[in-house]
């Protein structure tokens, strides 16, 4: 036991001076997190606002105006063209111009009064999924309205954001990318740390010594944990400073789930290096893992939107897992026991990665 | 041919010989990469494994420290089965592979501490040996530069360093010196025998003929298949062929001349002469040579000589692929 723990220690200390040298993958161990959050903190957003708009109003009357004035009020569009007709109004968006349109119709007044069928009309560039549906939003605008009461009629449904009441992306996004940038670095670390082992040779040495296959394993897997545990860290102090993020759970939680979860990707990490032989296939195989774990795990598209089957492939997938914890914990304030249902699927891909990769890994060697 | 093993003179620890193997065999699907080999090695020797690319000498070493289960057959190493004790072998034996296999972004002395670590040596043992060890191999001034920036002989020095840093009772080298200079291969074999010396039984494979001419024993290995084996001295006296020297200014002509001869085996050039290996069963070699070149009048002096070991490496593969 003493020998193991020997031994074990031995290839971690071995590891950390390596990994000091090499410079590159030193580099990206704190380079890639903060490129990333700041490229998706800043870039990416999902809250669509100040959609270029074009108005027709060809009732010209008080109430059509201030109508307009509402729906700029509401910063989902910016009024930048007027047009005289719709027609008019479909050539501006053909070319690109606008990806609204407004067209308040001759008999405006007469709408409102009878009430029986919508005031105006709304023109969407539909080719823009995300256009569509904020302008969607729009459509639910109020129109003024005479008389007592309030001046404009409630909506039809009142909208309400928990949680993020701005709406801000950076909010959503930075807690998920803690997962996304550990599967990305801990997955290719780990598994290019034990492919370049073989295809330097050292492998076929150290088969020969008394270390065990096991013993091997955790003691180059230790090192990245620590390194995914500093990444944590580091995302989570930009995205406080930096996006405001909230951290309203335990930060107890965070990490004991960040382990859990550099686990299971290490050990995903772990199954590809058994499976290539050269670090350049180790690469690949890590970015085809990467892709599916990028576009199924909800860090990108919404997974309610998403077909049975996608769903279901992407509850294999330890970044689905993670988001939803992760999220849970920063955003919501629970905690690790309160969605301990989705932290027993991380475990148990831990533990069929690291088996599997143990039982591959000897017949890798000839 | 001398069939039976080396003398198994003075064993250093415990009478059963160092390795013990019989019928040992390896498939691999259709290939058969080591047929059959029969071996018993004695302790405190170096012994060697003599045969081109591909004769099943690395797979032979592999089955013999447990990295590969044999298809059929048995070997003792050490006292223990293998590959079932291969754990417990692990720590008796070192290995240096062909190709030079510890760290190179690491120092001389980080690499021999790691080794150390590898093999749970107490750190007053370990701090003890990789002293030694630097100062045996020479590499006190290395100790600090990057394994990767030495030199080939220096390369080849840390790794034997590296393999004996546990003090092996058995000592596996899979073709040492490929990639060393002449002058580090005689430092590298003084460096083996001393090692002996202390008792270490030494397992080296090389297609080098002077490597093999320094073993105590030598099995030379053809196909996969065990084809001679004996000292160096038992494998030339007991070649299988006569050796027939010719002297000649007219070397493409003699050649031709021997090549015509039914019984000639083979035909080699050195230098300006020829060496013939011709059937044992010829009664009178030099007389039929002679009757030969006369025969083709080719100006030649003939003379019966001693076999070489690469006349006996040759007589021995070439009877296989008869």
């Amino acid at each position: 036991m003493r020998e193991t723990l020997g031994r074990i220690l031995a290839v971690v200390r071995k590891e950390a001076v390596q990994l000091r040298r090499d410079r590159l993958t030193f580099g990206m161990v704190f380079g890639l997190p903060i490129m990333q959050l700041l490229l998706f903190g800043y870039a990416i957003n999902q809250d669509v606002r100040h959609l270029p708009a074009g108005v027709a109003d060809l009732a010209h009357t008080q109430r059509s105006r201030v109508f307009v004035a509402d729906a700029a009020a509401s910063q989902v569009v910016d009024v930048v063209a007027t047009a005289r007709s719709a027609e008019e109004l479909e050539t501006l968006m053909r070319q690109g111009w606008i990806s609204v349109g407004i067209v308040i119709p001759h008999d405006f007044e007469r709408r409102v009064a009878l009430g029986r069928e919508p005031a105006a009309q709304l023109l969407v560039d539909g080719s823009d999924p995300t256009v569509l549906s904020a302008a969607l939003g729009l459509a639910r605008l109020p129109v003024p309205r005479d008389g007592p009461g309030p001046r404009a009629a409630p909506a039809a449904f009142e909208v309400r954001s928990f949680y993020n009441p701005e709406r801000r992306s950076a909010v959503q996004i930075v807690p998920a990318l803690i997962g996304v940038i550990l599967t990305m670095t801990m997955t290719l670390f780990t598994a290019v740390a034990i492919v370049r082992e073989r295809e330097r040779g050292n492998l076929e040495l150290l088969i020969t010594t008394p270390v065990r296959t096991p013993e091997l394993m955790v003691g180059k897997i230790v090192p990245y944990v620590l390194i995914g545990l500093l990444q944590v860290t580091l995302i989570i102090g930009a995205g406080v400073l930096l996006f405001d993020v909230p951290v309203r759970g335990a930060l107890v939680d965070v990490y004991a789930a960040a382990l859990v979860f550099v686990a299971a990707t290490l050990g995903l990490g772990l199954l590809i290096s058994t499976l290539a032989s050269t670090q350049f296939q180790a690469f690949q195989l890590t970015f085809f893992t990467f892709l599916p774990q990028i576009l199924l795990s909800g860090f990108m598209f919404p997974f309610d939107g998403m077909p049975r089957a996608a769903q279901w492939l992407a509850e294999l997938l330890p970044l689905t897992h993670f988001i939803r914890i992760i999220r849970g914990i920063l955003l919501r304030g629970v905690t690790l026991a309160g969605i301990g249902h989705e932290l027993w699927p991380l475990v148990l891909f831990f533990v069929a990665s690291m088996t599997l990769s143990t039982l591959r890994f000897r017949k890798s060697l000839d | 041919m001398a069939r039976e093993p080396a003398e198994p003179a003075a064993p250093a620890g415990g009478t059963e010989p160092a390795i013990r193997a019989e019928g040992l065999t390896c498939r691999f699907g259709e290939l058969v990469a080591v047929d059959h080999v029969t071996l018993s090695i004695p302790r405190a020797r170096i012994y060697g494994f003599l045969g081109p690319n591909g004769s099943g000498k690395t797979t032979t070493i592999r089955m013999l420290c447990g990295l590969l289960t044999p298809s059929e057959g048995e070997a003792r190493v050490l006292g223990r089965d293998v590959p079932r004790e291969a754990e417990s072998l692990r720590r008796a034996i070192g290995y240096m592979t062909q190709r030079f296999s510890l760290y190179e972004d690491l120092s001389v002395r980080e690499n021999l501490e790691f080794m150390g670590e590898i093999y749970s040596l107490p750190r007053a043992r370990r701090r003890r040996r990789v002293e030694a060890l630097l100062a045996e191999f020479s590499l006190e001034d290395r100790a600090g530069q990057r394994a990767g920036t030495l030199s080939g002989g220096q390369k080849q020095r840390l790794a034997l360093a590296g393999a004996t840093i546990h003090e092996p009772e058995l000592l596996f080298l899979d073709e040492p010196t490929s990639a060393v200079d002449p002058q580090s291969r005689r430092d590298f074999w003084e460096s083996l025998f001393a090692l002996v010396d202390g008792g270490t039984t030494i397992l080296v494979s090389t297609h080098y003929m002077d490597e093999a001419e320094r073993c105590h024993g030598l099995a030379i290995l053809d196909a996969g298949r065990l084809v001679a084996e004996g000292s160096p001295r038992e494998l030339m006296d007991g070649i299988d062929a006569h050796v027939i020297e010719v002297e000649t200014g007219a070397l493409r002509a003699a050649r031709a001349a021997l090549d015509s001869l039914p019984t000639v085996l083979s035909v080699a050039q050195l230098g300006t002469r020829l060496h013939a290996l011709i059937d044992r069963a010829e009664d009178d070699p030099e007389d039929r040579v002679r009757g030969a070149f006369e025969a083709a009048d080719v100006p030649a002096t003939i003379e019966l000589a001693r076999a070489s070991l690469e006349d006996v490496f040759v007589a021995a593969t070439r009877k296989e692929a008869a």
